[in-house]
């Protein structure tokens, strides 16, 4: 589970294929404990080190020590809690932590200095290097759920299918309704469900596209599970993430959600075709998009007025020829 | 943010360096999660928790870092501390403003037996 907004990872499928491990289960923090001891001690020891630049070394040192600690007291705010203290004691390092066979029961510390999320953005790093070499522009589509991404992206196909190769990779929870509707206009989709999880990650889209074969030249759209939190952290190996804001929610949603808003390239105001009935500010939701995003570029579309794709289009366009990938 | 996904790739990290120094177990894990970075640290301590169950890292104590955001303000032409993403400048009051720290969500140290 997600304890942020309750989904689940493992579960993903991509078609009818089940891929990945059980859902983890959460389970309470583990209990600390208070162990005080005092022992005296002399030893050899080598220590290895590796530093954050990389460089690593090795080197023996002797000495002798007498330490008797009951509290190394450390406070762990974020992990325990604003208002509980824990103290525990965590040995010393490069020391060892109780008598006899110090040998083997010596801490050592290790310098690691890596991302996170490094695994994920190696294999988004080996996406990228596939849709280049296809020369296909890759945009990777977020919003919350009931902006519009399914109905902008069937109206988009409808007129970008004559002019380039398109594919879909159709992220959801459940159901495969959307590749569905993608299909009926002839464009090639497929469908990957998280299951409980909430957004796509680098892996999901390696494995979609060795089933989807890449629209050589073209644009693939990846549209990403229905969620403003989640999908913002995860990079695909796209060229663009694209943000959808519906004139139906708040001016204040990239103020709410800023992780999304910062990390879009291109912010898409959609269903501006409802303006004159609602008292929204799309002003105001710009000026909120550009607080965390100073460099956020601004469309907005209609998926009903008989021009409200125009722009988005020539944004399209404009993404490929800066990309090197337009023809020509 | 998905931070059962995160801890997920945490504890892969973790185990992977653990093995790699031939370590028999992980006493502590220290990781930097800026105050700017799209992670609750408390989610991710308690999803590192029971995603390392059962591993060289079950016993692991968790310390997390949490290096306080800043970004450049251009209207300053300096860099200012931040609270959050969409406040305004501390200094200036000005709006247009680019993370530069605080953002980070790393490992940066084992601890291992």
């Amino acid at each position: 589970m997600c304890t942020t907004c309750g989904c689940g990872v493992g579960e993903t499928r991509i078609g009818m294929a089940l891929a990945g491990k059980g859902p983890l289960e959460l389970v309470e923090p583990h209990a600390h404990h208070e162990h005080p001891h005092a022992h005296e001690h002399a030893h050899d020891h080598v220590h290895e080190h590796v530093h954050a630049d990389g460089t690593r070394h090795s080197h023996p040192h002797t000495h002798a020590h007498h330490h008797a600690h009951t509290s190394h007291a450390h406070h762990h705010d974020a992990l325990h809690g604003e208002d509980e203290a824990h103290e525990h004691d965590h040995g010393d390092l490069g020391f060892d932590v109780g008598g006899g066979t110090h040998q083997d029961q010596q801490a050592r510390l290790i310098a690691v200095e890596q991302d996170i999320l490094s695994r994920n953005d190696a294999v988004a790093t080996g996406n990228r290097q596939r849709f280049a070499a296809a020369r296909v522009l890759a945009l990777n589509l977020m919003s919350s759920p009931g902006a519009g991404k399914t109905t902008l992206l069937v109206r988009t196909l409808e007129t970008l299918k004559a002019q380039l190769p398109i594919a879909v990779i159709e992220g959801d929870q459940e159901t495969a309704a959307d590749a569905e509707r993608i299909r009926a206009t002839g464009v090639p989709a497929l469908q990957v469900n998280t299951g409980r999880g909430c957004h796509l990650d680098a892996g999901m889209i390696a494995q979609a596209i060795e089933r989807l074969p890449l629209p050589a030249g073209g644009v693939l759209f990846i549209e990403n599970v229905g969620n403003l939190v989640c999908p913002a952290g995860f990079d695909l190996g796209e060229a663009h993430k694209v943000v959808l804001a519906s004139v139906t929610e708040g001016e204040d949603k990239p103020l709410k959600y800023p992780h999304m808003f910062r990390a879009a390239d291109l912010m898409l105001v959609s269903k501006v075709d409802l303006l004159p009935y609602l008292d929204f500010d799309v002003d105001l939701l710009i000026a909120n998009a550009r607080k965390v995003n100073p460099g956020i570029a601004v469309v907005k579309v209609s998926t009903r007025a008989a021009d409200g794709l125009a722009d988005w289009l020539a944004w399209i366009s404009a993404a490929r020829t800066v990309k090197g990938l337009a023809a020509g | 943010m998905h931070e059962v996904a995160l801890a997920s790739s945490l504890l892969q990290l973790v185990l992977d360096n653990a093995r790699q120094q031939g370590a028999r177990s992980v006493r502590r894990v220290v990781v930097a999660i800026g105050t700017l970075s799209h992670v609750e640290p408390r989610a991710l301590a308690q999803a590192f928790t029971s995603a390392s169950m059962g591993t060289l890292a079950g016993e692991a104590e968790l310390a997390i870092e949490e290096p306080p955001g800043s970004a450049w303000c251009f209207d300053c032409g300096d860099t200012v501390p931040l609270a959050k993403l969409g406040d305004d400048c501390p200094r200036c009051g000005g709006g247009k403003l680019v993370v530069n720290g605080g953002d980070e969500m790393r490992l940066k140290a084992l601890e291992v037996l």
